[in-house]
């Protein structure tokens, strides 16, 4: 089912790629002082392919190829960003994001805070994350965790062709550091997305992308259209509401808590490890917010606290999908 | 124009007096550590002002610098407010900072300055975004980042190097050799004779100065600002100075003789510049005198301004955190008073 957001839209169908792809350009367009930097998103038009003819259209100073330095370009991004441009960098593999760490983690996470609110930081990381492509544990892995967890940083995780746009450009609109996470099993996921070059989701609010009564799963990236096809499978068994998280940072406890306020049962289902992590954190604000209303244990899909491996037996084994949200909705069922 | 012009005698008159002030503040924020008002620790650059006053000095009031943990002089040097700075430095809503910041993150961006850093060699990546963004708003300005001997051995200041080598961008590294990265003698930590050395593997220029030299420092300065607006990028400068007082207030000092101090305290970069112009007739040793005592009575003002300033409310740690309001946070901060309100449990319970 549509979203509320494509209520009264025109849409048009188009993948995740191509959202991400038509957002930058859309936005590039509108604002000169968007620019793009990582590593092979120019010439050789992004290794997965997102950021495509950009190049063409926009040039070596607006699609810039960075060395292969993650700490040096993403610094620059934050100096950058501090001084008046609103760049968009690119972590090819967000496996890569330890090498860049401290200008994340101290600087461009910390600016507006140490200097007293006195200053922008319009920066918009994005990263590809997730297994999937049997690229083994240093190109597979997930850290949006790490990034909603760090005071002074948004995360989003967009599950959908039509969250990819509007959460994009809400990032690069935004005036604070946002990390637009793309699963890379998605980008040829497609669906209806709106034409209006103006249309923003906000970020910090969930989606209810199918409304049940029975079992409420909140899902992120790959695993929201995973647990879309199980509710269709369960109908007439077991009524599944899915909520399409979107925002890890800020999150959306109200639209959690309503849908708990109906269905009493929650799974929770995200492609990071599992302790400490992504899920631990909806499980709480649920138990915060919604404890009278819960039915049954709540229930955690995710990464069984392994790196990703190479082997695709060993590869899907760990990897959560639709029979892991399927299990643990029928535990509580 | 450079914002101080030596070539002309009023400007050498305000260097002078802007490393007094520098030697000043430092002096009594170390008094005041001493005596336990200034929280935290603070690191002083005493010794070490010709550096960043012959560095701004040659650069325009436009011009972005990025600085170090040792980062009073640079804001000094740059052009910043006494007052706002000690009110930082005691943790007041007045401060450069509202109080979030402190000694090593002090930052002004109305002066262009991107902050003093708690991050040896996070500088110069930030310092080469600024110089990024003077590229492609095709502005005519310059980004200087100000590192210690240290920072050099950092990953992240090469990758910065590289990159403001490989797009040209107008960035000039200043590394200011103070002889010891923290407590380790320099050249227990590199094995380059000269840091500026460096400069070769980038294919930049490298120059190598008297940091105790003021004049020195600028000319350095000055021809890398040019080199850097004609596009041809960046250039790596080391200027060999020395720190008269630890690595941070309260340190033993371990490391090093006090013969080697004293030996450094001869060549002390302030005294060595106010002879030069006295012996110019410029400057006579009365109204040197004078120049300190106003100094030394503007710092006090700064104390006084710092003391009286109000403490920021414990709210207020709060703010800042993002450009508009995130309800997450207020969440946990009304969770966490509902809980001291209301006993262990939660308020409704």
């Amino acid at each position: 089912m549509a979203s509320a957001e494509l209520e009264g839209q025109e849409t048009q169908t188009m993948t995740v790629r191509e959202a991400i792809r038509e957002t930058l350009r859309e936005e590039m367009r509108r604002d000169e002082d968007v620019i793009l930097l990582g590593e092979d998103i120019g010439v050789m038009q992004g290794v997965l392919d997102v950021t495509g003819d950009l190049y063409n259209e926009f040039g070596p100073d607006r699609v810039r190829d960075t060395p292969i330095s993650e700490a040096g370009y993403m610094g620059a991004a934050t100096g950058a960003a501090a001084t008046g441009l609103r760049p968009v960098p690119e972590l090819m593999f967000s496996d890569f994001i330890g090498v860049s760490m401290e200008q994340i983690m101290n600087q461009m996470a910390k600016m507006r805070y140490m200097f007293g609110g006195k200053i922008e930081m319009p920066v918009t990381v994005r990263a590809t994350e997730g297994g999937g492509m049997g690229a083994a544990s240093q190109h597979s892995g997930t850290v949006h965790t790490w990034i909603a967890h760090f005071p002074g940083l948004m995360a989003v995780t967009p599950g959908t062709p039509e969250a990819a746009k509007g959460l994009l450009r809400s990032a690069i609109r935004s005036d604070d550091p946002v990390f637009f996470f793309e699963n890379k099993m998605i980008y040829e996921q497609s669906g209806e997305v709106p034409t209006d070059e103006d249309f923003t989701i906000p970020l910090g609010e969930a989606s209810v992308e199918r409304e049940g009564e029975d079992v409420t799963v909140v899902a992120t990236q790959r695993l929201v259209g995973e647990s879309l096809s199980v509710a269709d499978e369960l109908e007439g068994d077991t009524d599944v509401e899915v909520i399409d998280l979107r925002s890890l940072y800020p999150l959306d406890t109200d639209t959690i808590a309503e849908s708990l306020d109906k269905t009493g049962r929650l799974v929770v289902a995200d492609e990071s490890p599992l302790s400490y992590g992504t899920q631990a954190e909806v499980v709480s604000r649920a138990v915060e917010d919604a404890f009278y209303s819960l039915d049954a244990p709540i229930q955690r899909v995710g990464v069984p606290d392994t790196h990703i491996p190479f082997s695709p037996s060993l590869e899907g084994e760990v990897l959560p999908d639709g029979d892991d949200v399927r299990n643990a909705i029928e535990r509580i069922a | 124009m450079p914002s101080i012009d030596l070539e002309s005698e009023q400007g050498r008159e305000e260097a002078l007096r802007r490393m007094l002030t520098i030697r000043k503040f430092d002096t009594k924020v170390g008094e005041h550590f001493a005596d336990g008002e200034i929280p935290g620790f603070v690191h002083l650059y005493v010794g070490e002002e010709a550096v960043g006053v012959g560095a701004c000095a040659a650069l325009e009031e436009d011009d972005y610098i990025t600085s170090t943990h040792r980062g009073h002089g640079h804001c000094i040097a740059k052009g910043l407010d006494p007052n706002l700075m000690m009110a930082e430095v005691f943790g007041k809503r007045e401060g450069y900072c509202n109080g979030k910041g402190g000694s090593m993150h002090i930052a002004d961006m109305d002066a262009n300055m991107l902050g003093a850093n708690g991050i040896v060699g996070a500088g110069p990546p930030l310092g080469a975004g600024a110089a990024l963004t003077i590229n492609q708003k095709g502005e005519d300005r310059v980004a200087l980042s100000f590192l210690g001997d240290g920072a050099v051995a950092q990953g992240q200041v090469h990758e910065a190097v590289n990159l403001a080598s490989a797009w040209d961008l107008p960035l000039i590294l200043l590394v200011e050799n103070n002889q010891y990265g923290e407590g380790t003698p320099v050249s227990d930590q590199h094995n380059l004779e000269k840091l500026s050395d460096t400069a070769g593997a980038y294919d930049i220029p490298g120059i190598h100065v008297d940091g105790m030299d003021i004049t020195a420092v600028n000319e350095a300065v000055a021809e890398a600002r040019e080199h850097a607006r004609n596009g041809k990028g960046p250039t790596f400068i080391e200027a060999d100075t020395y720190r008269f007082h630890g690595h941070f207030e309260g340190d033993e000092e371990l490391y090093r003789d006090e013969d080697e101090v004293e030996e450094w305290r001869k060549r002390d970069p302030i005294t060595d510049f106010s002879e030069r112009l006295i012996d110019r007739d410029e400057l006579t040793e009365e109204k040197f005198e004078e120049m300190q005592a106003e100094i030394e009575s503007e710092i006090e003002d700064a104390i006084a301004y710092a003391k009286d300033a109000d403490e920021p409310v414990p709210e207020e740690a709060y703010d800042d955190m993002f450009s508009a309001n995130v309800p997450d946070i207020e969440r946990f901060v009304q969770q966490a008073n509902a809980r001291t309100d209301g006993g262990t449990h939660g308020g409704e319970f």
